[in-house]
């Protein structure tokens, strides 16, 4: 997935390797006179450490419990000290379900989306929950095809209305169920869904904007 | 039977009065009818997107039986700009001064949280020295946010003179933004990896004396309107929230701890060096438009005793961690949220092991406090709908994004 449709955006590498090489020397002179020995030395204390840490598997009770009692539908991995859980699309209601009712995973922080084009299912939808009583955050991801629906999480959690909203109108992933699927941040009769990686930076609902705004163009 | 015309407009400059003889002498039944001649109960009526009280280009559709609230549907999106979009098609650098647009009130806060989200992934840590600036411009941001919102809301409410005390003191803030890093709104003052600037000649001091110069003027603000008989008569009881609805709705931040929930991500997860800090979480009770007005209030006094304890402390040492010069995180994701001034503020990052990020998804803590909207107004009047979009603290730039 590293070669993505970045759609015709200016190609980074040269700009990425700019801005941070004009940042290096502005940190290194020092403008306060208290602490030019300091800055001098440029020691960074943080211990960097460039391989890349890989997910490694996530073991708990909890995860135990779910494994044995739904198989291989269900991965419990940790990246960075998060959790997740990679959940079929089928268990999702029934996954989401225990972890709010016997998990007390009560808050809904985030729905959204991510595409992937080239994977045979292109969405992921992601669920960010949180646990007040355990003070845990854990990550519910499952894979979608384009075009296809899932079940809205709107019973379990009311803010879902408007984040679910929001992933419709961004992606056109459809929840089933939810009480009023309607865009949310782009005018009703607009067409296409902006952050599907086919869809150009520049791209705009061209007949909508004339229609709507009598303007040629948007740009 | 027609309604009766009895009221032909004579005086508008265009009747001619030719049919008005005609109306007079017409044998028209003019009594009251026994139902009203149109079913007028219940009105649908349009609050913005131009109204000065919502704080931008909100537009909210009223339902209303008489002056009361049946049922509210927010309009938004009238400042989406495709910050995720953007985010995608942007080095992780480039990035970093959008962020700022989002919450342009709480540049500062915007800022933190994009660049620990991206440190996170690159798993690199700012140094010490760092950490203590940002801590301190974070909680002057979220001070000056406060006071932002205090004047607008009293504003709203028809308290005009909190405005002028809060934008009075604000500006001292904004000027220490101004000669750290040379903005007062969109300061771009952090970097991934640490700070740009290092402090300048008597940034201590500049601070010390704000915090002496403010600390009274909080006690000011509550003699306008603490006890003011006619702000409490508009914010007792007024757009009340329980704690248990507050959840379900995801609602984060002051509006959350009004309704009682002891939750403050700086303690729950504490991220930067808060954990070195002796503060307290100010709480409510009632989860109305008041104890909100309480919490925040207090709120800056802790964010006062925050700054005061990191200000003393700022250690020697560089101010930007190891990090490459070209930021490349690698193959993974990352959720990372800080307590902004108006509730959970959390960056959701894909990284695909590329310079610009593969998904960028903010999390926006105005946008989903907003949704409580329409549970708090039902049953109030449409005066109290202004209150309480004012009290929810919403900047529609970070709405819409």
């Amino acid at each position: 997935m590293a070669e993505e449709v970045k759609t015709p955006a200016p190609p980074p590498p040269p700009e990425g390797e700019k801005k941070p090489t004009a940042e290096k020397p502005a940190a290194a002179p020092p403008v306060a006179p208290a602490k030019p020995a300091a800055a001098a030395a440029a020691k960074p204390a943080a211990p960097a450490k460039p391989a890349g840490p890989v997910p490694a598997p996530w073991t708990s009770p909890m995860v135990e419990k779910y494994k044995s009692q739904y198989g291989s539908g269900l991965d419990a991995l940790t990246y960075l000290g998060q959790n997740y859980l990679s959940v079929d699309r089928s268990l999702i209601p029934d996954i989401l379900r225990l972890l709010r009712d016997e998990e007390q995973f009560d808050y809904c922080v985030d729905v959204t989306a991510v595409h992937y084009p080239k994977r045979e299912k292109p969405f992921d939808v992601v669920w960010i929950l949180y646990s007040f009583s355990r003070n845990e955050r854990v990550r519910v991801k499952t894979q979608i095809a384009d075009g296809a629906s899932i079940p809205s999480s709107v019973p379990m959690w009311a803010t879902a209305n408007w984040l679910e909203r929001e992933v419709y109108d961004m992606f056109g992933i459809v929840f089933d169920g939810h009480p009023d699927l309607k865009r949310i941040l782009l005018p009703d009769g607009w067409k296409g869904h902006p952050l599907r990686k086919d869809y150009g930076i520049l791209q705009q609902d061209q007949e909508w904007v004339q229609i709507n705004l009598g303007i040629e163009s948007g740009q | 039977m027609t309604v009766p015309l009895k009221t032909v407009p004579l005086d508008d400059g265009r009747s001619d009065g030719k049919n008005d003889a005609a109306i007079r002498s017409s044998n028209l039944d003019l009594e009251t009818p026994d139902k009203p001649y149109l079913d007028s109960n219940e009105l649908v009526i349009n609050m913005g997107p131009q109204h000065p009280a919502t704080h931008g280009v909100l537009r909210v559709i009223l339902k209303l039986d008489g002056e009361k609230v049946l049922g509210t549907e927010c309009i938004i999106g009238y400042l989406h700009r495709g910050v995720e979009k953007i985010a995608e098609n942007r080095t992780y650098t480039m990035f970093n001064p959008y962020v700022d647009r989002m919450d342009y009130c709480a540049a500062v806060s915007n800022g933190l949280g994009y660049c620990e989200a991206v440190e996170k992934l690159l798993n690199v840590e700012a140094p010490p020295r760092a950490q203590y600036i940002r801590v301190i411009l974070t909680e002057l941001q979220r001070i000056a946010s406060h006071q932002l919102w205090l004047g607008t809301h009293a504003l709203d409410i028809g308290a005009m003179t909190p405005l002028f005390y809060t934008f009075r003191d604000r500006e001292e803030i904004l000027k220490i933004f101004e000669k750290y890093c040379g903005a007062r709104l969109t300061t771009h003052a952090f970097r991934i990896g640490g700070c740009q600037y290092e402090t300048y000649a008597g940034f201590e001091k500049d601070i010390k004396n704000f915090l002496t110069f403010f600390t009274p003027k909080i006690d000011e603000y509550e003699t306008l309107l603490t006890g003011n008989r006619i702000w409490l008569e508009r914010t007792k009881n007024v757009g009340v929230i329980s704690a248990a609805d507050a959840i379900a709705l995801g609602v984060t931040g002051p509006v959350l701890r009004a309704s009682g929930v002891k939750w403050d991500l700086r303690k729950a997860q504490p991220y930067e060096n808060y954990s070195k800090f002796d503060f307290e979480i100010p709480v409510g009770t009632n989860g109305d438009t008041y104890d909100r007005y309480l919490v925040r209030v207090a709120e800056m006094r802790q964010s006062i005793r925050i700054v005061e304890q990191a200000v003393g402390g700022i250690p020697e040492g560089p101010i930007m961690g190891k990090v490459p010069k070209v930021i490349k995180p690698p193959v993974g994701e990352i959720y990372h949220s800080i307590e902004g001034p108006k509730g959970e503020l959390g960056y959701f990052i894909v990284s695909d092991g590329s310079t610009q990020p593969y998904r960028l998804r903010v999390r926006p803590p105005s946008f989903v406090n907003l949704q409580a909207l329409d549970l708090m107004v039902r049953g109030l009047l449409v005066a109290d709908v202004i209150a309480v979009i004012g009290t929810i603290d919403i900047v529609l730039g970070e709405v819409d994004r």
